[in-house]
């Protein structure tokens, strides 16, 4: 478990007219073992505060603290501390695995950064970081070509979860799945909140999906955070105008009957 | 690395077979047979011409000269080599590592990598090979060093494209070291592609060193290679042309090999998925034509050919529209809606068999028509509108000249005309006539749509298929493109067909739906009941699995086990057996055919979920 916290972060991309702020001062807290989604459009700067955080994208102004610590990511030392606190999985299923690896390589890479491990230990390791994820163990020599779209971000999870990091960071992990698909990945993302005590930030653009799995969320526009709310609060009473919006253009197959569903 | 072992055997696979086997030949055995003939003098055949003993002629101190070509076979080809996997080696570790340092390096070697592109390798090569000492040694440095700059960047370049992916990131937040990096995740990666430029340039090295010992500046006497043997006879070349052809050629064949060898291979890796071409369906009559229908397709069937075999991805597939109508096509990937809407507008790739035995839009029959009236029907009737709109406008030419494209093309209409055409297409969709003048990066991704939605309404339209138009978009954006289909519909009463994988999104916005599963479709109902009314398990399942906003987190979403059936081998019975919670054994045994439960319920299962009531 562990807590985030960022002050004031900004984060700025080179643009043709000169450099444009993708995250602009944003403040957020994780409390340990607590999830927060973060909605928002395409090019509102989920994506980037990401980056950010695990050190992908150079931070230009603001403060990243975990645990109440400050992190950096300028040394492969600096980036190895960072990465035992703080796992992420990406977009896209394509190519979120290594294609000239099996998923057995994969994961073994993953789970001795950190750790030796021999040879028994390592499959069963494999074997548990597998059925945490909800695959079955035979998929562990399988190539990334071999396996489905969820079962490849299922595998990205594992892979993610093999370094036992206190924060996992899912960015948009089931935008290019198929809803049954989908249902399924965020089944696996509840699971792992309630059995590995994970803190985490969920980032997407579908908010009943991101709802689903978070404690509180946070409403991301042009590079800013609008509104934090509890999920619940969220949903009942939205504060700002482009929540509201937001919430409004959500297409859902229920509220067409409202008051037939029981309460 | 898995290059392609089994390359189809064409000519000229065997010729570069053949030639390089030649070459390794020669190369072994060329200084074991005739070494001592080549190095032993004869003062009474000096500077010979072409003879019976001596084919292509003697030197100044009378040694055979084929001999000498062929001795030397083996330090032209060690030189060129080694020189080629030095510098290779060099070149692609200095170009792959720009992937795995960090932001500044990256920019230093990158920079360092374009200014030695920006002198001319020969002269490079030359000019080292002049610093480090003529010889066969410093020759074969040059030239490696030389390279080294080609082959960063190629290696650059590709390695940039593995940096991009999510899998570099993630093994970069996992904290690999960046050797692992390297070797691990990048090297693999990029290995084909280099592997064939490394062999291609085999050749080139093998000319540029015969270049240099032909200057001096490579292997010297008492040493001989090509380059050296062709200076030698070069001296009488007006005289006695046959000796310095000899190496020539031998330089010639050699590179010619390599060049063949390097053709292959890139063959054999862009020729791995075959595409058959299949003859175009001939043109039949369609059945009764409905009354009334805009579109109205019966026993659509769409096979297309993989390296594995033959494929039928849409399966026996009706559907018919009415004027002002909405429906809805729902299924997941895989399951053959975009397909099934290609085949409509006859926009399936060449390789694609279509079959049906009904096609008419607006009442015209499709499959009676030749390709020509065919087009021309369907330009003028339907519009497309895809799911990309950054990738279906041409972004090179302003938005006015791909409104009126079609206009001009096919009702012939003046430029003027059309123009006043765009700017009222371009109002209906709620976008100023300023955009006329801009190009489509200058847009927004639900502006671009816009556009496109504009241009299929300049054909005044019928019918208007919309593939996923929604699904880049952000849901905002998303709503206002279904309010404008829909207000669109209701000014000119043309029909929409919708696809969409979210079957949220579908029920809100549609009048029917329609649900393919396994290129079949499986359930055709009115949307409004969706939520509770769905009668197939495969609908009821995936209408589960939507989560909602007011989803109660403390229990599992519902899904749906197991995967779609295996395509190459579909089973004789309902295609959602195997995932069916409710299947018997008969499921298995017969697929069910689509039939009427009522007047606008149609369901494709033997057992039909009971329909409810209320939610439950």
């Amino acid at each position: 478990m562990t807590a985030l916290r960022l002050t004031d972060l900004t984060v700025r991309h080179h643009g043709p007219r000169g450099p444009v702020a993708a995250v602009d001062g944003v403040s957020l807290e994780i409390p340990p073992g607590t999830t927060l989604g973060l909605v928002g459009e395409s090019g509102s700067g989920k994506s980037s505060l990401a980056r950010a955080i695990v050190g992908l994208t150079p931070v230009h102004g603001g403060r990243v603290l975990l645990d109440g610590r400050e992190v950096r990511a300028r040394t492969v030392g600096d980036r190895r501390r960072l990465g035992r606190l703080v796992q992420i999985v990406l977009q896209d299923p394509d190519t979120a695995l290594d294609p000239r690896m099996t998923v057995r390589q994969t994961l073994v890479e993953a789970a001795t950064v950190f750790h030796r491990l021999d040879r028994p230990a390592r499959a069963e390791r494999v074997g548990d970081l597998l059925e945490l994820v909800g695959l079955n163990p035979r998929f562990a020599d399988r190539l990334p070509r071999q396996l489905s779209g969820g079962q490849r971000q299922r595998v990205a999870v594992a892979r993610a979860l093999a370094v036992e990091p206190g924060l996992l960071i899912a960015d948009e992990i089931t935008s290019a799945l198929d809803v049954s698909v989908q249902a399924s990945v965020l089944n696996t993302i509840r699971d792992l909140q309630q059995r590995l005590g994970l803190s985490m930030l969920f980032i997407g653009h579908n908010l009943p999906a991101v709802c689903y799995v978070s404690d509180a969320v946070a409403v991301m526009r042009h590079g800013r955070i609008v509104e934090t709310a509890p999920t619940e609060a969220l949903l009942r009473d939205p504060r700002h105008p482009y929540t509201r919006t937001l919430l409004a253009s959500v297409p859902s197959l229920r509220t067409s009957l409202p008051g037939e569903r029981p309460s | 690395m898995s290059l392609p072992i089994r390359y189809p055997r064409s000519p000229m696979a065997w010729a570069a077979a053949a030639m390089l086997a030649s070459l390794v030949v020669l190369a072994l055995a060329g200084p074991l047979l005739w070494g001592a003939a080549a190095d032993r003098p004869d003062p009474t055949a000096v500077l010979q011409g072409p003879s019976a003993a001596h084919p292509f002629g003697t030197d100044s101190l009378g040694r055979d000269v084929l001999d000498r070509v062929l001795t030397a076979t083996r330090p032209s080809l060690l030189l060129a080599l080694a020189a080629v996997l030095l510098g290779a080696t060099g070149g692609i570790l200095l170009g792959a590592s720009t992937a795995v340092v960090g932001r500044r390096t990256r920019r230093l070697l990158a920079g360092l990598i374009n200014l030695l592109l920006a002198f001319p390798a020969l002269l490079v090569a030359m000019f080292l090979a002049v610093v480090f000492g003529a010889g066969a040694g410093g020759a074969m440095l040059a030239l490696a060093v030389s390279s080294v700059p080609g082959f960063a960047r190629l290696a650059q370049t590709l390695a940039a494209a593995v940096a991009g992916t999510d899998h570099l990131a993630s093994a970069r937040v996992l904290g690999l070291r960046r050797h692992r990096l390297l070797w691990r995740h990048v090297l693999p990666n990029i290995a084909e592609p280099l592997l064939l430029s490394t062999t291609t340039a085999a050749g080139t090295a093998l000319v540029a060193l015969a270049g240099l010992s032909f200057l001096g500046l490579g292997v010297q006497p008492p040493g001989y290679d090509w380059g050296q043997l062709l200076n030698q006879g070069l001296d009488r070349i007006y005289a006695e042309p046959l000796p310095a052809l000899a190496p020539g050629l031998a330089v010639l064949y050699a590179a010619v090999a390599f060049q063949l060898l390097g053709e292959v291979l890139a063959g054999g890796v862009a020729r791995r998925s075959p595409a058959p071409r299949t003859p175009a369906a001939p043109a039949s009559t369609s059945g009764p034509a409905a009354a009334g229908l805009v579109l109205q397709v019966e026993d659509l069937t769409v096979e297309l050919p993989t390296p594995d075999g033959v494929i039928r991805p849409v399966r026996g597939v009706s559907l018919s529209l009415r004027p002002g109508e909405i429906v809805g096509l729902v299924g997941e990937s895989g399951s053959g809606k975009s397909l099934t809407a290609l085949a409509v507008a006859d926009l399936l790739p060449d390789r694609a068999r279509i079959s049906r035995r009904t096609h008419r839009l607006l009442g015209a029959d499709l499959a009676a028509m030749t390709p020509k009236e065919r087009e021309r029907h369907l330009a003028t009737g339907l519009a497309m509108i895809f799911q990309n709109p950054a990738s279906a406008l041409n972004p090179s030419l302003r938005i006015a000249t791909q409104l009126t494209e079609t206009v001009r093309t096919h009702r012939g209409a003046s430029r003027a005309q059309a123009l006043a055409e765009a700017s009222d297409a371009l109002r209906r969709v709620a976008l100023p006539p300023a955009v006329l003048r801009a190009r489509p990066h200058q847009l927004s991704g639900g502006q671009r749509q816009r556009v496109m939605i504009a241009a299929g309404l300049m054909v005044r339209p019928r019918l208007i298929i919309a593939d996923e138009p929604t699904t880049a978009l952000d849901v905002t954006v998303q709503r206002q493109i279904t309010r404008l289909l829909s207000e669109i519909r209701r000014d000119t009463s043309a029909a929409v067909l919708f696809i969409s994988h979210d079957v949220a999104l579908v029920g809100e916005f549609c009048d029917r739906v329609l649900v393919m599963y396994a290129g079949t479709i499986v359930e055709s109902l009115p949307a409004d009941r969706l939520p509770t009314g769905t009668r197939h398990p495969y609908t009821r399942a995936l209408v589960a699995s939507v989560p909602d906003l007011t989803a109660d987190r403390d229990r599992p979403l519902p899904t749906v086990e197991g995967a779609l059936p295996e395509p190459l081998a579909p089973a004789p019975g309902c295609p959602f057996e195997p995932r069916c919670p409710r299947r018997r054994d008969h499921c298995a045994e017969e697929a069910p055919p689509l039939e009427d439960l009522d007047a606008v319920h149609r369901v494709a299962c033997w057992y039909p979920v009971a329909a409810e009531v209320f939610a439950s």
